[in-house]
């Protein structure tokens, strides 16, 4: 490998999606090979009651709920802004049901300003959609040519194959992964969030998520971003190792800004020192053993 | 412009119930009153967001209440101890008024030291739950201080420029009394540079986001 990346945008690192508004920290955004939007769903949501978010002992919890201006807004109002940044823009989508995503995804496709669609199907704080990965990923294909990254929960009983059917169903890629369901209890033993649960994302969230990509990269021969409590270059070595082909910065923005800098240098001299002649070199390292030829994705 | 700069740490001075904690200010601008900076305790995943309390020369210093896992680590630290700090954040107190006064509930009291400095000196009623958290109004100059069950809104004068600070019900108890009242306002926040709608309070029928709508807000604005 080293060749260029085969994820849309500048390179290899992004931000996971609602942990970064790019228009408000336009410099953080500038810092990565591609931003991500907050999910937008067909209509506006004013979110959750808060409390939304909790410290836990080694990560945190959100229950934010999909707030957003809705697709009509943010075509008319945030995507244009976007486009200034001079970032490869990624829009996250999410709904109640296929239908929802084929609409968005029909909206976005005409978009010259929309590098890549990410269908997140998987938010531990809203209602679940009512159809499969699979079919939504199907109808989002039949509504877009844009390139298509189905977001998967680490819950999923068998990360593998969802990752699979989300291949076959027509995903350009994959993004692994989400939060995870958690919750927190007060000094009084009472539920910190106002939903009682949250999705746990950060250092907790990581080795869960290492293990989602080290599943899903054998069985689909697509790029993955992986996600998940990644705070230092090594962690993101770990992830390209694994099987991703990039990887996206989350909790840790928000308590560094300046993360995707730093980890971005971190990960250049991990990876030198392992002596791979890029970061994307080490890709699937993990799968291989002494000796041994690259494990070919077999999907 | 905020920035992100370890700073070491001058003090941990206890102030009744409360520490004020004192670190260098490095290239950290103060920002103005009512301004607000991420602290990082140490072995935390998130930071905790506090108001600036004093800015002496070469120094930040921030008034702490020790009451859970962050803010303890926080009163913890000692000198010569580093502390990640990201700020200033948020919109501050607009200064140009005529007749300020200054209504703290709690820890509310904690951007009032620096803001009584910029105003020169306006009066301040600040309400504590005890006698030992009412210590910390020696921070503050020209202060009557109530103490539970006397709340500071049953001594609030009419017709002055009202700048309040302290718990939810508080500032919608103050509101009542003067609806043009600047409101700083607290809530948990993750990032507080806009990242992660964490610190929505519902305001006029709609979630702002504190940390960059706020923390400053006026309801009759």
């Amino acid at each position: 490998m080293g060749s260029p990346p085969p994820t849309p945008g500048r390179g290899h690192l992004l931000n996971a999606s609602g942990c970064l508004d790019a228009l408000a920290a336009p410099h953080v955004a500038r810092q990565l090979d591609a931003f991500v939007t907050k999910t937008v769903t067909p209509l506006p949501r004013e979110g959750n009651e808060p409390v939304r978010i909790a410290e836990t002992d080694v990560g945190m919890l959100n229950s934010i709920g999909l707030a957003n201006p809705g697709i009509e807004a943010f075509m008319a109002d945030v995507l244009p802004r976007l486009g200034e940044l001079d970032v490869p823009v990624w829009v996250s989508v999410g709904g109640f049901a296929a239908r929802d995503y084929a609409d968005l995804c029909d909206l976005l496709d005409g978009r010259d300003d929309v590098a890549a669609i990410e269908l997140n199907v998987s938010c531990p704080n809203v209602a679940p959609p009512e159809n499969e990965v699979a079919e939504i990923v199907a109808a989002a294909r039949a509504a877009t040519t844009k390139p298509l990254y189905a977001k998967l929960s680490p819950a999923l009983p068998d990360i593998a194959a969802a990752a699979a059917s989300a291949a076959a169903a027509g995903a350009d890629g994959l993004s692994l992964v989400n939060t995870v369901r958690g919750l927190a209890l007060d000094s009084e033993l009472q539920p910190v969030l106002s939903t009682t649960t949250g999705g746990l994302s950060g250092p907790a969230l990581r080795p869960v998520a290492l293990a989602a990509v080290h599943a899903a990269y054998p069985v689909v021969d697509l790029p993955i971003v992986g996600m998940g409590g990644i705070e230092t270059g090594r962690h993101a070595l770990e992830f390209l190792a694994a099987g991703a082909s990039a990887c996206a910065l989350g909790t840790v923005l928000f308590r560094d800004p300046e993360a995707p800098a730093r980890v971005r240098a971190e990960l250049e001299s991990e990876a030198a020192e392992l002596r791979f002649k890029t970061p994307l070199a080490a890709r699937g390292a993990a799968h291989r053993r002494d000796g041994e030829e690259p494990l070919l994705a077999v999907a | 412009m905020w920035k992100r700069e370890p700073l070491s740490v001058l003090a941990v001075e206890p102030v009744g119930a409360y520490v004020l904690l004192r670190v260098r200010r490095g290239g950290v601008d103060p920002g103005r009153p009512g301004q607000f900076f991420m602290l990082a305790p140490p072995g935390h995943v998130l930071p905790r967001p506090m108001s600036l309390c004093l800015a002496p020369s070469g120094e930040l210093a921030f008034l702490i209440d020790p009451v859970g896992p962050g803010t303890r680590a926080l009163a913890a630290l000692v000198p010569g101890e580093c502390l990640t700090v990201l700020g200033p954040l948020g919109n501050g107190f607009c200064l140009h008024v005529e007749r300020p006064v200054l209504v703290a509930g709690g820890v509310g009291v904690a951007p009032f030291p620096y803001l009584s400095e910029q105003l020169g000196g306006p009066p301040a009623i600040l309400g504590f739950r005890s006698a030992h958290h009412a210590e910390a109004a020696e921070l503050v100059p020209h202060a009557e201080v109530v103490i539970d069950p006397v709340l500071p809104t049953d001594v609030l004068p009419r017709n002055r420029d009202v700048f309040a600070c302290g718990p939810e019900p508080f500032l919608w108890a103050v509101a009542a009394h003067a609806p043009e009242a600047q409101l700083a306002w607290e809530a948990p926040m993750a990032c507080g540079y806009g990242a992660c709608h964490g610190c929505a309070v519902e305001i006029g029928g709609a979630y702002r986001r504190l940390c960059i709508d706020g923390p400053v807000l006026q309801l009759a604005a």
